[in-house]
């Protein structure tokens, strides 16, 4: 294992509450607070974790987004990993895109392992990682909630709707990371100064040769269906009723 | 005209209930005409049930040893082969769709559309975003194929009486082996499958530990229901992975959801706004759940759960 590159995407921060424009031309982002997605955060800690057991590999964050993501990387830098580069791009791509981005960027770095969050929070889209793999043509692990790594070959198990798989996959390839794989470290003061000093590259994907095609066009923003407010009852008895009244038991 | 094809998922020989959902998503499509493919060892006996489902054209079987278990590379190189002349592509989003559609559409280099969970035309959808805090509607591109997954919790499963015919279909080509499968574990119940099941009790941090998990396995047995947990009860191993109700767990829209100990935390909602009835009993009064409870009470769940098992329990 030589080298583990990770892609952490900017994200609203998970306890925000996003709302929606007036004008349903998208949501409200303005001044709200930005963080690593939080499966990528997990995804890094993996990657972190894998190097001080021993291997001593690499770890290379990438982000594809705004300039202002190199804040984030900044923090990917701070949890230790040696190594950043940005994407920059002001405008949001599919992750198709960003699954071409990264795909430039595999074969340019040639990893032994790509970690990526199993769903960016924002489009919730849960795509980029099964795509990069397809296009890399390299085997895909996803939902991972346990990485054991042999020599050329990693076993996963993977968490499904039935329970817990496990599939054995050729390095390189591509893992996506589920919320029980870990629990990522804080970053402590020093390390924010020491991140400073590391390399953060910014490349762009005209650069990677990339085009930031548009397939899905946004015609329409709006906030869900809300649910009516129900009623209290004030003991299991009445509970009980409600229920029997309503059918249910 | 449309012709759609639909992933469809089974295991064991048995049909999963996500796919008569993608019939109804597929047959609000203008103008479709559907078609099922099955990927496995020996699809027979899924295939007749997919035949069966109202609204279903075709069923193309690809049996092949390497299909014995759903590999996303082995399957998605074939369903990309597959695809040609269809103009949608669609999967369920169980966890089998959401890691395999993807991959077809990087194949076939289009854009997917995750979670689609209303269809305005054939090239108009909707789906939710931010934990489902926003509705998106998005237009793909009309010369180009639709790859989507449905969100099953957004439509009621199609009926049955389809006479489809089946067609065995022999893809030929070099599989991947650089993917392998070791095994599956879950913890088997008896229960109703948490995805489809008419009524849902699920248990939440409140609960303390796995051993008073039994108070949710009670009551779910006695109401015939599925049970679910919070992540937290998840990530505390008070439950398996698998009850995880949520954004990352499973989405689903019972009749009944009785929510025992859990705070209502937007990645949970997620998982539930399409439940018919959402009973909540937290300690709480400002707990966020009863902000979408039709039915809330205030309590110590481990004084009212014996009481309301005991009233329920016919
Ligand atoms: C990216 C991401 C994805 C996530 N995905 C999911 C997901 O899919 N599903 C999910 O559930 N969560 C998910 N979460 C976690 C979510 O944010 C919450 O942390 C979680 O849902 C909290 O679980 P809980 O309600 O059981 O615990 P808590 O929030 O701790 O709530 C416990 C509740 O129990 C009540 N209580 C305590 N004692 C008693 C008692 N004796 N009787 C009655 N009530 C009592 C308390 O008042 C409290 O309201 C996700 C988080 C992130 C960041
Ligand atoms: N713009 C991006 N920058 C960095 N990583 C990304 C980006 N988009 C997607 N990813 C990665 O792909 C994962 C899945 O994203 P998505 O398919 O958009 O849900 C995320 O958790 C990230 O690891």
């Amino acid at each position: 294992m030589k080298k583990i590159m990770v892609c952490v995407k900017r994200v609203v921060d998970y306890n925000v509450r996003v709302r929606v424009k007036p004008d349903a031309s998208g949501v409200m982002l303005d001044g709200v607070k930005m963080s690593i997605n939080p499966f990528d955060e997990i995804a890094l800690e993996e990657a972190l974790r894998i190097k001080e057991r021993g291997s001593n590999a690499e770890v290379l964050a990438v982000s594809l987004g705004v300039g202002d993501a190199q804040q984030q990387l900044r923090t990917a830098l701070a949890m230790g990993a040696d190594r950043a580069i940005l994407i920059q791009s002001d405008n949001a791509v599919e992750p198709l895109v960003a699954a071409q981005a990264f795909l430039a960027l595999a074969k340019k770095e040639s990893p032994d392992l790509v970690l990526l969050g199993k769903q960016a929070i924002d489009d919730d889209a849960n795509q980029c990682g099964q795509m990069l793999a397809a296009l890399w043509d390299r085997p895909q692990a996803t939902f991972a909630s346990k990485v054991e790594l042999e020599p050329g070959k990693a076993r996963v198990t993977r968490e499904v709707d039935a329970g817990l798989e496990t599939i054995e996959v050729d390095l390189p390839a591509v893992v996506t990371v589920d919320l029980r794989l870990n629990e990522p470290r804080y970053v402590k003061l020093p390390d924010i100064m020491k991140a400073k000093k590391k390399p953060l590259d910014v490349t762009t994907l005209a650069e990677l040769g990339v085009e930031a095609t548009q397939m899905c066009k946004v015609v329409r923003t709006e906030p869900p269906a809300q649910r009516q407010k129900g009623i209290l009852v004030k003991d299991v008895a009445e509970l009980a009723d409600v229920l029997k009244k309503k059918g249910l038991i | 005209m449309s012709r759609i094809l639909i992933i469809g998922e089974h295991d064991a020989g048995k049909l999963n209930p996500a796919v008569a959902k993608c019939v109804t998503c597929a047959g609000a499509i203008p103008g479709g005409e559907i078609t099922i493919a099955l990927l496995g060892q020996d699809t027979a006996s899924a295939a007749t049930q997919a035949a069966a489902i109202s609204g279903v054209s075709h069923v193309l079987r690809v049996d092949r040893a390497e299909n014995a278990h759903a590999l996303a590379a082995v399957y998605a190189a074939q369903i990309a082969v597959l695809a040609a002349g269809f103009t949608h592509v669609l999967g369920p989003s169980t966890s089998f769709g959401k890691d395999l559609t993807p991959r077809v559409a990087a194949l076939l280099g289009v854009a997917q559309i995750s979670d689609l969970m209303a269809v305005e035309s054939a090239n108009r959808f909707r789906r939710p975003i931010y934990a489902g805090n926003a509705i998106i509607t998005v237009e793909t591109d009309p010369a180009r194929k639709v790859v989507a997954t449905v969100r099953v919790a957004s439509f009621e499963a199609a009926g049955s009486g389809g006479t489809a015919d089946i067609r065995t279909q022999a893809v030929d080509m070099a599989l991947p082996t650089h993917t392998r499968f070791i095994g599956t574990r879950s913890g088997s119940t008896d229960r109703p499958d948490l995805q489809t099941a008419a009524k849902v009790v699920s248990g939440g941090r409140a609960l303390a530990s796995a051993e008073n998990f039994k108070l949710i396995y009670t009551l779910a047995d006695k109401l015939g229901a599925a049970a679910g947990a919070s992540r937290a009860a998840v990530d505390a191993g008070f439950a398996p992975n698998e009850m995880q109700v949520g954004q990352t767990g499973k989405i689903i829209s019972p009749e009944l959801y009785i929510a025992v100990g859990i705070s209502g935390a937007i990645q949970h909602l997620t998982g539930i706004k399409d439940a018919r009835t959402i009973v909540a009993i937290n300690k709480d009064p400002e707990a966020p759940i009863f902000e979408v409870a039709d039915v809330g009470l205030v309590a110590d769940l481990f004084q009212v759960l014996p009481e309301l098992e005991r009233l329920v329990g016919g």
